[in-house]
């Protein structure tokens, strides 16, 4: 049904800009020139799904994981409940969740941020664990408090592993979020779904969500590069 | 909860739920009438389908990405390919990944399983290579020692060792060649992703009875590939965590991104 209203749509501009390709839904630069604008707000509407979802998950996955690192028998449930979040396929979440959050962007958004979740607590807990014993005792030797040496030891030295998951947590969701329309989340996915076999469409759809989650992942790594001048100097 | 309509007495207090969990067994008129949808025959049709799709692509994403991984491993060659690969696979998402195939490659089953299969083999090739490398020097110096040729060595060696890191990249694969299959349907390939992608016919209750029929399908498969993974772990690796450390879920801690 979509084939034959792009087809429709095709013809129709063939006649007035002349350009053959649209009808055979093909990649078309021209069309492409005339029609960047539609996808200007469906690109922001990912973006704001994308780092709002992040940032919410990584609130949330950040506070547990420093709550387990003191209490170390809560890693595993807190594991099992986080990764069995990440199982449901997000298809199914976006529909699961409607009952009872309803069509919109909340219920995006709390998909999208229950796919961070295992993967930020995980890095989190990765990263703080992987702290040198030495440098935690001579923190303690030079009478640092707990709250000292986590804040001026034990994140600071966790930084990389920490950023990384908040790389993969990124991406993904960027990928997810395509999905969002689903849930009444709009972004770049409701375009790709509007017409899935017009090449041009799916190109510049699916080109700026890959786009997208690039560059979101070089402005996190540029971000980890300035925070951590150390691993250079190391290097 | 009012909203439940035709709900049968015992499911009407979950509302939109029962509903959707009577959709799943029960057939009904379609959103235009006419046609007969829902029931556990059309979505045992559906699910017969994504099984199907979804294993084949399993099957060949394991067969291809389980020897190179055991020979890259082994040879401790490739490391760069074995470890972007995973990130080149993260970097376009399967959804984006499905869409580009549908217009630009074609539909159908075998376009389908083809990008299930692309989406597959990074984490198993990944998981295979950081597995086999993670074997212990000593170890397998002492096979070479008792006179092993290398071929015996990863067979008997490395192989078994790296079996539990080579299923989590089979689990994380198999979970997202599910999630992925279900909207196979843009592809025109009927799974469980029918009624989900076609409100028009199968209404709200279709699409959520499909969803929670994909949950279940997926959350059974993690699990069913999680005690396989057990089953597959030498009795010395399990001896080596011991009872008495840190208790482990069936879950394992780290489930997908071996390389990072």
């Amino acid at each position: 049904m979509t084939f034959e209203l792009v087809a429709q749509g095709g013809l129709e501009r063939r006649e007035r800009s002349g350009v053959g390709c649209i009808a055979e839904s093909g990649f078309c630069p021209d069309w492409i020139a005339d029609n960047y604008d539609r996808y200007i707000t469906p690109f922001f509407e990912h973006v704001y799904l994308t780092v709002v979802s992040v940032a919410i998950g990584f609130a949330i996955a950040f506070t547990l994981a420093l709550i387990a690192h003191r209490r170390q028998w809560l890693v595993g449930p807190i594991t099992g409940v986080t990764g069995t979040l990440y199982t449901v396929p997000s298809v199914a979440f976006f529909f699961l969740l409607q009952p009872i959050t309803g069509l919109g962007n909340t219920t995006a958004i709390v998909a999208l941020v229950c796919y961070t979740l295992l993967i930020i607590f995980r890095n989190v807990i990765t990263g703080l664990r992987a702290v040198p014993a030495d440098a935690k005792d001579a923190a303690r030797g030079m009478g640092l408090t707990d709250r000292q040496l986590l804040l001026r030891v034990e994140l600071p030295l966790a930084l990389p592993e920490i950023l990384a998951g908040l790389r993969i947590a990124t991406t993904t969701t960027v990928g997810l979020a395509a999905l969002a329309f689903l849930a009444g989340g709009g972004g770049l996915g409701a375009e790709l779904d509007e017409q899935p076999f017009f090449k041009s469409n799916v190109a510049v759809a699916g080109g700026l969500a890959v786009l997208l989650a690039a560059a979101l992942d070089v402005i996190i790594l540029t971000f980890q590069r300035l925070v951590t001048p150390w691993q250079r100097a190391a290097a | 909860m009012a909203e439940g309509r035709g709900v049968t007495a015992p499911l009407a207090f979950l509302g939109q739920f029962g509903d959707a969990v009577e959709f799943i067994f029960k057939e009904r008129d379609s959103v235009s009438g006419g046609v007969q949808v829902g029931g556990l025959a059309e979505l045992g049709d559906f699910a017969l389908i994504h099984l199907l799709v979804s294993l084949v692509a399993m099957v060949v994403a394991c067969a291809v990405s389980v020897p190179i991984g055991l020979y890259l491993g082994h040879k401790g060659r490739g490391e760069f390919l074995a470890i972007s690969v995973s990130n080149v696979g993260r970097a376009v998402p399967a959804v984006i990944l499905l869409f580009f195939f549908i217009a630009f490659v074609g539909n159908g089953f075998k376009n389908v399983a083809v990008v299930l299969v692309l989406l597959a083999i990074p984490p198993i090739l990944t998981n295979t290579y950081v597995g086999v490398r993670q074997v212990d020097r000593e170890l397998v110096d002492a096979a070479r020692g008792m006179g092993m040729s290398g071929a015996q060595i990863v067979r008997r060696v490395r192989l078994p060792l790296a079996m539990p890191t080579i299923f989590a990249g089979i689990r994380t694969s198999a979970v997202s060649v599910l999630a992925t299959a279900t909207i196979g349907p843009y592809a025109n390939l009927q799974t469980l992703g029918e009624p989900i992608l076609s409100p028009q016919i199968y209404d709200f209750s279709g699409q959520l009875g499909a969803a929670i029929v994909v949950a279940l399908i997926t959350l059974a498969a993690d699990a069913g590939i999680g005690l396989a993974q057990r089953a597959v772990t030498p009795r010395g690796l399990k001896l080596a965590e011991g009872p008495g450390r840190r208790p482990r879920l069936a879950l394992p801690t780290r489930r997908r991104e071996a390389a990072t």
